[in-house]
């Protein structure tokens, strides 16, 4: 008995592959990478009768074809020496198209265990699966399993163990493909294994008949290892294929199908299912959409529950924001009160506390964000989404799966575009994934939502609610617009198809959401702790360092010194001239004027030793040409700070508006600054907050972008973004001073 | 024999796939999906743009764009 088994995890999407794996491996578990492709794989460990049990989760799959990433990755993985045995999931109550992949899993030759899951919703359904039967038939044992509730998996386990001691030695001949093929198929198959043409990792069948599919990854690698052999196996796929078109009409790999499915309904009519209902029966589910994807009635459900989301999340996370907001509020005055003056302080408050808080404070938001996303992701109602709105995102070159991505960038309230990035993985179609890589930035993720509050709060104090929905639809506006014009020129290319399958409505496990839920909000926390961390240290340091040279320093000293000696001379004289008439108020309000002059003073060294440091200079550098756009030095610094995270936005308005240590929901007092200020009026607000939208993405995203495709990409986003933005803002900016 | 395409057929409408002319990618999933000649399919719904259509097959959901199923042809000839 082996002390360490590896095994592989294969199905079709939806058929409950997750929650089994989640139910085998639970907490030990996590993700990978496969390096330079972005397809994730899990891998998780479990221990069975004191022997370590490696899983691997690989995509969900309905076939093993070359035309997609997770079909490549997946069928590579079980080519390769790795797992030795394959539990193959197959949902029960949908057992003719999850054959499909079983089918090829046989061709493969991979020793085989089939987990039968579901099959509480196939009792439901009135279908009753002989397993013996299909056993017999497929020549595979088969475990019947229910994964959300964990029942058979002991017995799962069991029986991979006993296939992966045995090394099943699987006889790949069940299937007869027709006549118009057998023939070469046997003939294709004596070539291979005379030559031994890869019949190291997979059975001469699986080559002989990736051959006849036209498999353009496995031709690619048969020409490169030996160019003879493979030109004959060509030459044989080659005659069938124009055989089967003259004959048949199709290619071969259509016959190839046709068989396969053949054999599953040859299976199942010798009595694998039994049916109880009639056949034509409406399930649970059909009569849920006829309702929520109605003509009528679901486009109104459908914003009724984004509005819901959207609600759901602001409200219940007002709570937890608050306390975060004290607790870093109560860490910053431990550290201003316990620390001697100086640049640790200043960067601990500034840099660390402010920067970091400010983030951290958002995290509930984010959660409760994309907890409501995973409960819409895993209910399956997401799919109705992509479903209905599929026809209105072509029109934007874009795919209905696309709707996703953009809701979990901000598209509701709110959202990151981390997650939102990776998640166009689910986008089969490259033309399509990369437009909306490409524009989901423009969503208004939770860093941008502290900008837009305070800027609107400040100067459209009024309609606050409906200037923040309006500043939502034009970020999808924009976005949408974008994507179009990215298909219409970069990206152009034909639509690749959308055959998506409906899964049945089911209720989520609590398990399931809150993975899902942690992983991106996860992302998120990282973000923050790294490099939101280093950015707000780095801002700290460039807007303290240059310090104002001594001569400065002295001059403002001096000021002060005057000052307190006038102001006392002025307050004896005063006491001396009003002894007996009692005016405590007018030397009360001379002493405050005193005060606010000292504070005047001190804001003019403050605002010099800025302008003085490398921040300043940067943002004074670019003001020639910003101010076009009406932002002066100091919203450039803020600006400047964006481009590493949009976070940092408001803190370091704040400190360039001498306001000292401002935590973005408290904003008040900035916008009251801001308000007062005569270079701020709505105008410019507008403007920043269009700039703010949409210019370059943040460092994290812009890393995730890279990843996703190529550092060109990314390159491109960030310029092509700021161009956008700053031209918006500077129309906006012009047209608006005529107008107003 | 009446062979039309699921862009014509009424809503619960039955039938069985007679033809299937698609190739590359397109072609290749719907063959995967089990839409093949002899599969019997039924129109569940359509969404609220009348583009795309739900329909089912081989106990699933599957939706389809219409310029796709178009290269799907129907005998709708009761049974």
């Amino acid at each position: 008995m082996k002390k360490q088994i590896l095994v592989a995890l294969a199905g079709n999407p939806n058929s409950g592959k997750t929650t089994l794996f989640n139910q085998l491996t639970g907490s030990r578990q996590h993700v990978g990478n496969y390096p330079g492709i972005t397809v994730d794989y899990k891998e998780g460990v479990l221990t069975h009768n004191s022997r370590n049990v490696q899983i691997t989760d690989l995509p969900g799959t309905y076939s093993l074809t070359a035309y997609s990433m997770e079909e490549i990755v997946a069928r590579d993985y079980l080519t390769s020496a790795g797992p030795q045995v394959v539990i193959n999931i197959v949902d029960a109550s949908n057992l003719q198209r999850n054959l499909y992949l079983s089918c090829q899993l046989i061709e493969l030759g991979v020793p085989l265990v089939i987990a039968l899951n579901m099959m509480d919703v196939a009792e439901k359904r009135g279908m009753h699966v002989d397993i013996e039967k299909l056993e017999n038939l497929l020549g595979v044992p088969v475990v019947a399993v229910v994964a959300r509730s964990g029942k058979g998996l002991d017995n799962l386990v069991e029986t991979a163990g006993k296939v992966a001691d045995e090394g099943q030695n699987r006889q790949s001949d069940k299937i007869s493909y027709g006549e118009d093929l057998d023939g070469s198929i046997q003939r294709m198959r004596n070539i291979i294994e005379k030559h031994e043409f890869f019949t190291e990792s997979c059975p001469s069948l699986y080559t002989a008949l990736k051959y006849l599919e036209h498999d353009e990854v496995l031709c690619g690698k048969g020409r490169e290892k030996d160019a003879t052999i493979a030109a004959e196996l060509e030459e044989i796929s080659n005659r069938v294929s124009d055989h089967t078109r003259k004959t048949l009409g199709v290619y071969p790999e259509a016959v190839i199908a046709d068989h396969r499915y053949g054999f599953i309904k040859s299976m199942l009519k010798e009595g694998i299912i039994s049916h109880r209902f009639e056949q034509d029966r409406l399930y649970t589910s059909d009569k849920i959409d006829m309702v929520l994807t109605n003509r009528f009635i679901g486009p109104a459900i459908m914003l009724a529950v984004l509005y819901g989301v959207y609600r759901f999340t602001f409200t219940w996370s007002e709570l937890p924001v608050v306390w975060l907001e004290n607790f870093f509020g109560w860490l910053g005055t431990m550290v201003e009160t316990s620390l001697p003056d100086g640049l640790l302080k200043s960067m601990l408050i500034s840099g660390v506390i402010d920067g970091v808080g400010g983030v951290l404070g958002f995290v509930p938001l984010i959660m409760f964000m994309f907890f409501s996303i995973a409960i819409l992701e895993d209910t399956g109602y997401l799919a109705r989404v992509a479903y209905m709105m599929d026809r209105l995102f072509r029109i934007f070159g874009l795919h209905g799966s696309s709707v996703m991505p953009y809701i979990v960038s901000g598209g509701i309230a709110g959202g990151c575009a981390v997650p939102g990035v990776m998640a166009t993985r689910a986008l089969k179609s490259p033309k399509e994934r990369m437009a909306t890589l490409l524009t989901v930035p423009f969503m208004n993720c939770g860093a941008k939502l502290p900008v837009l509050a305070l800027l609107i709060g400040t100067f459209f104090s009024d309609n606050k609610a409906q200037y923040m929905f309006f500043f939502t639809l034009l970020a999808w506006f924009v976005a949408l617009l974008a994507a179009k014009f990215f298909r219409a020129t970069v990206l152009k290319g034909t639509p690749t198809p959308f055959v998506m399958e409906l899964p049945p409505y089911r209720f989520p496990t609590l398990q399931g959401l809150a993975m899902h839920t942690w992983e991106r909000t996860w992302q998120y926390i990282k973000k923050a702790g790294t490099i939101i961390l280093g950015i707000s240290i780095l801002l700290w340091a460039l807007m303290t360092f240059p310090a104002l040279p001594d001569d400065r320093t002295a001059y403002y000293d001096e000021q002060r010194r005057q000052h307190i000696s006038t102001s006392a001379n002025a307050m004896s004289t005063g006491n001396n001239n009003h002894t007996d008439s009692a005016e405590p108020a007018s030397t009360a309000s001379s002493m405050v004027a005193d005060t606010t002059t000292i504070d005047d003073i001190n804001r003019r060294e403050k605002k010099e030793a800025l302008q003085h440091s490398i921040a300043g200079r940067i943002g004074t550098f670019f003001e020639p040409l910003s101010s076009l756009a009406g932002f002066d030095w100091r919203t450039n610094i803020a600006l400047v700070g964006g481009f590493a995270a949009k976070e940092v936005i408001v803190s370091t308005l704040g400190t360039a508006y001498s306001m000292g240590d401002i935590d973005a929901e408290a904003a008040l007092p900035l916008g009251k600054k801001l308000k007062n200020d005569p270079a701020w009026n709505k105008v410019v607000a507008i403007s920043a907050l269009l700039f703010v939208m949409f210019y370059a993405p943040c460092f994290v995203t812009v890393v995730c972008i890279a990843r996703e495709s190529s550092w060109k990409w990314a390159f491109f986003s960030i310029t092509f973004n700021t161009i956008f933005a700053f031209t918006l803002a500077v129309l906006t900016f012009q047209l608006g001073s005529l107008i107003a | 024999m009446q062979h039309i395409v699921l862009r014509h057929m009424k809503k619960g409408q039955s039938g069985t796939i007679a033809t299937v002319k698609a190739s590359g990618e397109l072609g290749r999933r719907l063959l995967e999906m089990g839409l093949i000649p002899g599969t019997r399919i039924r129109i569940q719904g359509r969404a609220p743009l009348k583009d795309p259509v739900a329909i089912r097959v081989m106990d699933s959901t599957l939706t389809l764009r219409n310029n796709e199923a178009d290269h799907i042809m129907i005998d709708i000839t009761p049974q």
